[in-house]
């Protein structure tokens, strides 16, 4: 059934009709620490985990180091002043989360499921129904295959108990703790995140999704990441649901590291969504060695201030780095998204793609570095960044910076800011679109680059996040 | 042959662009059944009527009535308008980078039918539309007109027509710019569309395209007004013999 429809043709049929979204309960909380940062709540956040000593000292020195580091100096640095680092729970463990019913989901949308031949388990994402139920039997048969063929997926917390070695040894080794002030906050009080190994040679097909995991310690504000692929692998993981992400606390601050030896690929896909009240201040980096790729797929929508710039170090001949970003912003919004590429070795290449997006007085900026070392000789480097402004008070600037210290480069740079036309919003018009509609067809238009690389049902959710960022936003 | 429903009536219309007046006065009316063609040179106003009958924002209506199937014209926005019936295939077809033709169209059909057709109906249509007017199957996963030839542009203004079955359509040179195997397509596409329950209103500056669709009526447009209107024979006349005499007859005419 399924295989008859193209996928434009899901995707466009499924968001016609849906306008479900994620809605969780509100959480209780099994543990929450007192607000502020302290030595004693940061080795209360380690006696809690039962960690290792050696954890306990790290987190403790990225303490010493964050509370020296000043603030950045660039950016929007109005906005970062404000944050209240005192004012901060740093440690929360939740109690498992509610999933929602399948009996909610109201009939219309079960129909269109129908009518589509959404498999059942799909459906249930879909619908914003959690994996807890019927569909716990599908994600299971996922985890003993992963388990077959040797690949570790688990969360932080218990890689770190299960597989202290491999954590150990690479642990804060793309991102060191004074990396700068959020990275070491992130060192010094993370919890939850993922934790990936991939063996040699072994190409994992399904995309990893954080709800797979068996004991999910859920994403927090301060999660960790780590993925190491090993030669020859391939991986791709995604992260965040599209769902507004609510938090009691404003600030999310997470460390994601890669790790590609040489001839591995991994992807990493994040869509996140996160309430206006929200700090996203996120140090993404990836090391991609010997004819490694990695590709950074990231999108940015909600969020108060948004800083983030997923770096490639590509560090032998011939790897390859990617990174292609949307943002979105809104009232009282900044974005301030773009990508590092560091150019070490011989025959190395890059693309960066930003688009963004600004309305109702929104803020979006790219900030981008391509780095290229002397010696890096025949080094490819693309850059094209677009901006869509949807009205007169938004905003958009770029801030490319180039360091090349070889001749033998070919770097390319392409920037273009445009408005939502008068004449596109006639002609979709003149068709019966409603003028939201036409903005709405535009705006996905503009971002399908990026949409045609997320699976089915994120693209679906990031349309349809998209659909209602635009409602009441024209007329 | 007695008894006429008007779909659209233009009376003494008046519109101006960016302050400057650039319709003066236009007369028409358009009854179920009938092909009208508008001649007339460069300049002389027919995309300006053909937008404004489409209600692009630019174009300020200053006096005058349009009346559509009995119903103010004027006091609908434009996509109510295209809800309502009205069609233009433009001129100058703007590309929407990044949307499917297939899912633009069905994002269409669903405005204009008013409901959600199921995906497969939708595409054995879509499917029978584009082979009867050559269509071509990788169209519908480009980007609507991003990137498409003159002529693949005025195909699929019309492929856009035959899905949304309009009660009136403005054709601004859809002519223009097609191979003469593509004009007959196309031609015969208007034709097949055509019945006595709507109308079509032609724009072109060519007998060919009239050699295929006959029109009823033939107007020729002058500095903003339609000054001369005739049958298939004036068409005819201005292929032979140029505007000019038009214009010396409306001048000695005292009209203004
Ligand atoms: N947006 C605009 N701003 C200024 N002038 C305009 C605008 N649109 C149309 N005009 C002017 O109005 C006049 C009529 O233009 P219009 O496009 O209606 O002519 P036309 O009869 O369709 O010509 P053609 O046969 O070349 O398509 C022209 O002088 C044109 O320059
Ligand atoms: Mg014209």
């Amino acid at each position: 059934m399924v295989a008859e429809l193209s996928r434009d043709e899901m995707l466009h049929s499924v968001k016609a009709d849906y306008k479900y979204g994620f809605h969780m309960s509100e959480e209780d909380y099994a543990f929450k620490s007192g607000r502020g940062l302290t030595r004693e709540i940061v080795t209360q956040i380690s006696r809690m985990k039962n960690e290792p000593e050696w954890m306990l000292k790290y987190r403790l020195k990225a303490l010493d180091i964050f509370l020296k580091k000043p603030m950045p100096s660039w950016g929007n640095t109005e906005m970062l002043n404000d944050i209240d680092f005192a004012n901060i729970h740093y440690f929360v463990r939740a109690t498992e989360k509610q999933g929602r019913d399948w009996e909610e989901v109201p009939d219309s949308i079960k129909k269109t499921f129908d009518r589509l031949g959404i498999p059942e388990a799909e459906r249930k994402f879909l619908a914003g129904v959690t994996a807890q139920y019927e569909s716990e039997v599908v994600y299971h048969s996922i985890r003993e295959d992963l388990e077959k063929q040797g690949v570790v997926f688990l969360d932080m917390d218990t890689a770190l108990r299960e597989h202290e070695d491999i954590v150990r040894e690479h642990f804060g080794t793309v991102i060191p703790s004074a990396d700068n002030k959020f990275s070491a906050l992130n060192s010094a009080v993370w919890s939850g995140g993922s934790f990936v190994w991939v063996p040699a040679g072994v190409k994992v097909e399904i995309p990893l999704q954080a709800y797979f995991r068996i004991n999910t310690e859920n994403m927090g504000q301060f999660e960790r990441t780590l993925i190491i692929a090993e030669p020859g692998s391939y991986v791709h993981y995604i992260e965040g649901c599209t769902a507004p992400t609510y938090s009691s606390d404003s600030l999310h601050s997470a460390v994601v590291e890669l790790i590609a030896k040489p001839g591995s690929h991994i992807r990493y896909t994040t869509i996140q969504n996160w309430s206006n009240n929200v700090y996203n201040l996120v140090t993404k980096r990836a090391v991609a060695h010997e004819a490694a790729k990695v590709e950074w797929v990231d999108g940015n929508l909600g969020s108060k201030l948004t800083m983030k710039y997923p770096a490639i170090y590509l560090m032998g001949p011939k790897a390859h780095g990617e990174v292609l970003s949307i943002a979105f912003a809104g009232e009282g919004q900044h974005q301030d998204a773009g990508a590092k590429m560091v150019h070490l070795a011989p025959d190395t290449t890059s693309i960066i793609v930003s688009k963004s997006i600004s309305k109702d007085g929104g803020r979006t900026s790219y900030r981008g570095l391509v780095k290229v070392y002397p010696g890096a000789t025949n080094v490819k480097s693309s850059v094209r960044c677009d901006a869509l402004l949807m009205d007169e008070d938004s905003r958009s600037d770029t801030y490319p910076t180039m360091e090349i210290d070889e001749k033998d480069v070919t770097i390319e740079h392409e920037a273009t800011v445009s408005k939502v036309g008068e004449d596109q919003l006639f002609y979709l018009m003149s068709r019966g679109l409603t003028q939201e509609e036409a903005t709405t067809m535009i705006v996905n238009g503009f971002f399908e680059p990026f949409t045609k690389e997320l699976p089915l049902e994120y693209a679906v959710e990031l349309n349809r996040l998209i659909a209602l960022n635009m409602e009441g936003s024209v007329g | 042959m007695t008894s006429k429903t008007p779909i659209l009536q233009i009376k003494n219309l008046h519109v101006e662009v960016e302050g400057k007046e650039i319709l003066k006065g236009v007369n028409l009316t358009v009854n179920a059944g009938e092909v009208h063609a508008l001649m007339g040179r460069n300049g002389s106003g027919k995309s300006t009527l053909s937008y404004t009958l489409m209600g692009h924002p630019r174009y300020t209506v200053t006096s005058g009535s349009v009346e559509y199937r009995g119903q103010d014209l004027l006091a609908m926005s434009a996509d109510e308008r295209a809800r309502h019936g009205m069609y233009l295939a433009f001129q100058y077809p703007v590309a929407i980078p990044g949307v499917s033709v297939s899912n633009f169209l069905r994002a269409t059909v669903k405005a204009r039918r008013g409901g959600d057709i199921p995906v497969k109906e939708f595409r054995k249509e879509l499917k029978e539309c584009m082979a009867k007017l050559g269509v071509r199957d990788e169209f519908l996963s480009r980007y609507v007109n991003d990137g498409f030839s003159g002529g693949e542009k005025k195909r699929l203004e019309i492929l856009q027509m035959a899905m949304l079955k309009p009660e009136m359509a403005l054709l601004d040179e859809t002519d223009s710019g097609l191979d003469i195997d593509a004009l007959r397509t196309v031609a015969e596409g208007i034709n097949a569309l055509h019945n006595k329950d709507n109308a079509v209103l032609l724009i072109t500056h060519y007998q060919r395209m009239l050699d295929y669709v006959a029109p009823g009526f033939v107007h020729v447009m002058q500095g903003g007004q339609i000054v001369k209107s005739g049958g298939s024979e004036l068409a005819l006349e201005l292929e032979a013999q140029g505007y000019d005499w038009v214009a010396k007859e409306f001048a000695s005419s005292g009209a203004n």
